[in-house]
């Protein structure tokens, strides 16, 4: 099975038999990665009770629940790894979010859309219309993505809260691009964040 | 451990039942010997015993899982779940399912004989709890040569003694699979526990549990049994199969005849029900069930009955509300806290509590991959 190349990175990361918390883990494809090529003791929460299924289905361990409600639940330091991918612009409360993946996990992986690509930026300017991107293919009215955010607008909420950013991958048409112009040039971004010491 | 097949082995095959000498040391301080269980086995104990699955009946359910009533001829009441290439797959896995103690379907209840008086026990019987029920199933599976369970499985009270088997041999189960349950009875749960119990008491028939030599109250029971129905089916089910319909009429009849057609339903729920159920051991279950608190038993803390050795599987059903799906969640997150791997769905269906014993791919789909794991 061929990963989503922000899914790859984080499967490409997560070391060895560590413990791993996947957020909106959809039907398990990276939980399954991770369990089969790292044998991580890999676990998971999923929103949709269909995808639970596929990924129960799978013998992955699934837990139907919202990150913005069922996080609480989980002990401090129980994982080494708290996995949040493409969910973040989601939460309706994304910082609380965070704060819970840092609590849960020791490392944070964190992958997001960036609503400052050129692209998004050329569909607000010249079309006047909320984009419909390869990334964000919901029209305004029933995306669930409710708080979007640019690479920037991450980078400095991590900054005013202290969080670490160990390394940063940079993605363009699937492509790994430089940190510097990533605001810009990114579809999206994978960042891996720790606790401040 | 045995090596031989079920074909030659008398242990292993349907409506078996065997006498264990025990003593069963009880939670209220009673012993019980001997223990007698019914049960049934299908498929074929691997020769390590490793493929052994144990299924958990619910309250008034028995040991025929997925074999003909051998006296009414009725289909085994979770035929659907248990067989070759079904979810429960016995191809693979060798499945035992045991009458629980306090029944009427086998094993030692207040309707079996007494050793030393000869009669029916009656209410001589000693109160039993889920985790006793547990125990007595722990001593059959050590007449059958199995140390360890691949899994036990079980719905409703079933769930419960599957949760208890968890948390009371915890080296002796490898998986659970917990459907439409709880851990601890609540107060409304116990309520109309209570309802039941005093509509078989209040049966002038009832003679304090001696009934055995006269007519046995099926009043009473049968209003205790249409009470519980209520409870294990939702409004909307229950909307759709009867509405306001009346039974068999064109108009009210200005009478107490059960002119709905819900009110025939119930009453012939509780009419056939007398038929297959002994009053006492409908005392006896629903006390247990009443008593059953995993978290007490656990110094108030649900998570300490947890060991992380066991892999959980837990389903619930959108319309139970006898057990709602935030009774699922609150164990879940108690396995969370305890680390043991626990998968988790709340299933759509409008038929209420009974769901899980109704058709439902999903809920295949989820036991057969999380067993197959």
């Amino acid at each position: 099975m061929t990963l989503r190349p922000d899914l790859a990175i984080i499967a490409a990361h997560v070391a060895r038999g560590s413990r791993a918390l996947d957020i909106g883990c959809g039907t398990g494809d990276l939980m399954a990665a991770l369990r089969d090529r790292a044998g991580v003791d890999a676990r998971g929460l999923e929103i949709d009770a269909v995808k639970v299924a596929d990924a129960v289905a799978r013998g992955l361990s699934v837990i139907q629940g919202d990150a913005d409600v069922d996080l609480a639940g989980y002990p401090d330091a129980s994982f080494d790894y708290a996995i949040l991918s493409q969910t973040l612009q989601t939460a309706r409360a994304p910082h609380v979010v965070l704060d819970h993946l840092l609590r849960i996990g020791r490392r944070a992986f964190v992958s997001f859309p960036n609503f400052a690509h050129w692209r998004v930026r050329l569909s607000l300017l010249w079309g006047g219309r909320m984009p419909v991107t390869r990334l964000l293919p919901e029209q305004w009215y029933d995306t669930p993505n409710i708080h979007h955010v640019t690479i920037d607008d991450f980078r400095a909420f991590l900054r005013a809260r202290g969080i670490v950013v160990e390394r940063a991958w940079f993605l363009s048409g699937d492509q790994e691009i430089g940190g510097a112009a990533a605001n810009f040039m990114a579809e999206h971004a994978v960042f891996l964040l720790a606790r401040n010491q | 451990m045995s090596l031989a097949s079920p074909s030659d082995d008398q242990r292993f095959g349907l409506s078996r039942r065997v006498s264990l000498p025990g003593p069963l040391r009880l939670d209220g301080g009673a012993t019980l010997s001997p223990v007698e269980i019914a049960y049934e086995t299908y498929g074929t104990l691997a020769r390590d015993a490793s493929n052994a699955i144990l299924v958990c009946h619910a309250l008034t359910g028995d040991h025929h899982l997925a074999s003909p009533h051998p006296r009414t001829g009725k289909p085994g009441w979770w035929q659907r779940m248990v067989g070759p290439g079904k979810p429960i797959d016995t191809d693979r896995f060798f499945v035992v399912c045991a009458n629980v103690l306090g029944s009427c379907m086998g094993s030692s209840g207040p309707a079996s004989i007494d050793p030393a008086t000869g009669r029916a026990w009656g209410m001589a019987f000693p109160v039993i709890t889920i985790r006793d029920m547990v125990r007595a199933q722990g001593l059959l599976l050590n007449h059958l040569g199995i140390d360890r369970l691949a899994a036990v499985v079980g719905g409703s009270m079933g769930g419960m003694q599957a949760l208890s088997w968890a948390a009371t041999y915890p080296t002796r189960v490898a998986a659970a699979v917990v459907i439409a349950s709880t851990a601890r009875h609540t107060a409304q749960n116990i309520a109309f526990h209570e309802v039941g119990r005093q509509a078989v008491m209040a049966d002038p028939n009832w003679r304090g549990g001696d009934y055995h030599d006269g007519e046995p109250p099926t009043r009473g029971l049968a209003v205790a049994r249409m009470a519980a129905h209520i409870t294990y089916l939702s409004e909307a089910g229950l909307t759709e199969k009867f509405g306001r319909r009346l039974q068999e009429r064109a108009a009210k009849s200005f009478g107490f005849d059960a002119d709905f057609q819900v009110e025939s339903y119930l009453r012939y729920q509780g009419l056939t029900f007398t038929d297959r159920f002994d009053a006492n051991s409908y005392l006896y279950i629903t006390r247990a069930m009443d008593y059953y608190d995993l978290a007490e038993e656990h110094g108030g803390r649900l998570a300490n009955a947890f060991a992380p050795a066991t892999r959980f599987c837990l389903v619930s059903f959108d319309t139970d509300w006898l057990y709602p799906t935030a009774e699922s969640r609150a164990i879940v997150q108690a396995l969370n806290a305890a680390g043991a791997p626990v998968s988790f769905v709340e299933l759509s269906s409008p038929y209420g509590h009974d769901a899980f014993l109704l058709e439902s791919p999903e809920l295949d789909r989820i036991v057969a991959g999380f067993l197959g794991a």
